[in-house]
């Protein structure tokens, strides 16, 4: 030990062991600060390199041309466009209803000895590699019925329900109780409150947490490789069939080698990460703005 | 036109009125017919008879027997923790939603059991309205906060009117008849709460229920609060927590002194019309309260 009582004469400039555990702190917080510079970084390397390989793809004939009819051929990325956006809007329709059940549920109607296993229940789901929601439709629905966008679309909607839900909660234990409090007050039954209350109140974040959903399950590509890859080249719209789709076309284009086919999945890659981004940031804004709005 | 000029009729002439005049239960016998004539022997609301709440395995009010009478303004006072608020509501229902309550002894409205088995508290809820410490409004229009349970209870017809006449029940119309439509958060303090209470007489309940409706306000807003408590009893049964012996002695009519016993368990020491307890106090812990010495 150094001296007990400080020198009064001495100046205050780091003494003892402090230069030393100083040095330490400064350390680790580098460590810290390029950890998060590395991840930032990674993003930003991410987007520019997609953008950099994909934008030039871009045109016209690419947005709404078929699919290369053969392996290497030249062609447009149109009518999976097309199948992303429908198996989305389906997946999230169905997702946004049993999302939303599951979080009213949770928040309005269970008790809490019942609530937190399913909440453990619903944080496990989302946690499930989402190859198996492939999986599991493939051997529910694919083996007896071929494969279908609807099967792909309940596929999705596996892995998207725990996100609306676990999102939809959140939202729903922001609405102050002291509006329930007031609604049960007047003597309107429960459920009419939560439609008429508890949901207005928690609206902005459910449309945010659709959203979110959607532009999450509009990459995912594990759930339809066993449900939704066989299809032609042209637009499909009906969802008994298998619907042509972004990102198993990405993975196709890039199989297959020849320089051309790859610049194209470059291509519908930026235009997967860019709507993504986009919708993302959107509906972060939209959920900060309705929530201010409503004095929350 | 003020609130005393209106038709005291009107109420139990609309079948809206009627409805919620009728029954506790859909199978219950009628509650008396009111008689106006004989409104000088006061009819008994609320008949509470050794009461005591539990949560859990605590005890926080006990032994509670008290007779709450009709369009009287009735104030619970005492120190924090005696079982005011907890007791205010039991009277309808709202704390049945906290988990280990359970209630002992008997609370007749009206005659009928209002925890028995045939009591739904959505219809309790219905007749005894209440209003809250901190003012609550929806995050909606104006007229769509005192809109709001006449539509979820089916008094769809007539319905501008109906606002209109809470509004102005709850002194507020002046002050909000050209903004109906814009938003209740931005109205003050004051205003919120009297909008609070015009929800709650939207709906024609015959007991409003206000849980120290003026802590939260400043002077002014709270003597709008109060004068409108006197323009209120004339037509409902009135009941309000207050931690403020002034404002029980401006509004209230009977007043009930709780406090905590030796065991720290709320319960009620006294109870009397108000100029009485305030001036000849029997209990001398009531003595102490209202002297300043406790509490």
């Amino acid at each position: 030990m150094s001296a007990i009582t400080p020198d009064p004469a001495h100046a205050l400039t780091p003494s003892g062991n402090l230069a030393r555990r100083l040095r330490v702190s400064l350390a680790i917080q580098g460590l810290a600060v390029s950890a998060a510079a590395l991840a930032a970084a990674i993003l930003f390397i991410l987007v520019g390199f997609t953008v950099v390989k994909g934008i030039g793809a871009l045109s016209w004939s690419f947005l709404t041309g078929n699919l290369p009819a053969a392996t290497g051929q030249a062609g447009g990325i149109g009518p999976a466009l097309v199948g992303t956006a429908e198996l989305a809007l389906m997946a999230g329709i169905i997702s946004v209803i049993l999302g939303v059940l599951t979080a009213l549920f949770l928040t309005e109607f269970a008790s809490p000895r019942v609530a937190s296993p399913v909440r453990l229940m619903l944080d496990l789901l989302a946690g499930l590699p989402t190859i198996l929601a492939g999986v599991f439709i493939y051997g529910l629905v694919v083996s007896r019925f071929g494969q279908s966008g609807i099967a792909a679309a309940i596929a999705l909607a596996m892995v998207m329900t725990p996100l609306v839900a676990r999102a939809t909660l959140e939202s729903l234990q922001r609405v102050p109780e002291t509006w329930r409090d007031a609604a049960s007050a007047l003597g309107v039954s429960h459920w009419r409150t939560v439609l008429t209350v508890v949901l207005p109140g928690a609206a902005s974040g459910i449309t945010t947490a659709a959203i979110l959903a959607v532009a999450r399950g509009a990459g995912e590509t594990a759930p339809l490789l066993f449900t939704s890859s066989l299809y032609g080249n042209g637009v499909q719209l009906n969802p008994m069939h298998a619907l042509p789709n972004i990102p198993l076309e990405i993975y196709t284009l890039i199989e297959t080698g020849y320089p051309q086919s790859v610049s194209m999945a470059w291509g519908a890659a930026f235009l997967l990460m860019a709507t993504i981004l986009l919708v993302n940031i959107g509906a972060r804004i939209l959920l900060r703005r309705g929530e201010r709005k409503r004095g929350l | 036109m003020t609130f005393s000029d209106l038709p005291t009729e009107l109420a139990r002439d609309t079948p809206v009125a009627a409805y919620g005049r009728v029954r506790l239960t859909p199978r219950a016998q009628s509650a008396p017919v009111p008689d106006r004539r004989a409104e000088i022997v006061r009819e008994v609301v609320f008949d509470a008879h050794d009461v005591s709440v539990d949560y859990g395995a605590k005890r926080a009010l006990d032994g509670v027997t008290m007779k709450i009478e009709r369009n009287l303004a009735t104030a619970l006072i005492g120190p924090s923790g005696c079982g005011k608020s907890t007791f205010l509501r039991c009277l309808n229902r709202m704390n049945d939603s906290i988990p280990n309550f359970s209630l002992g002894g008997d609370l007749r409205y009206f005659g009928h059991d209002l925890y028995g088995p045939r009591a739904n508290r959505v219809e309790v809820r219905r007749r005894i309205g209440m209003v809250f410490q901190k003012p609550n409004p929806f995050p909606k229009s104006i007229y769509d906060n005192v809109a709001w349970a006449p539509r979820n209870l089916g008094m769809r017809q007539g319905l501008n009117e109906r606002v209109e006449k809470a509004l102005r029940g709850a002194a507020l119309w002046d002050e909000v008849k050209d903004r109906l439509k814009q938003s209740a958060l931005g109205l003050s303090g004051g205003q919120q709460q009297r909008l609070c209470i015009a929800r709650a007489i939207a709906v024609e309940p015959d007991v409003v229920l206000l849980d120290e409706p003026a802590s939260a306000l400043d002077p002014i807003a709270t003597a709008s609060i109060e004068d409108l408590i006197h323009q209120l009893k004339l037509r409902y049964t009135i009941v309000i927590v207050t931690h403020n012996m002034q404002q029980a002695m401006r509004v209230a009519d009977r007043t009930a002194f709780f406090s905590l016993d030796e065991q720290r368990t709320g319960t009620l020491i006294e109870y009397a019309d108000t100029k009485q307890l305030f001036s000849r106090p029997s209990d001398s812990r009531t003595r102490d309260y209202i002297t300043g010495q406790f509490g």
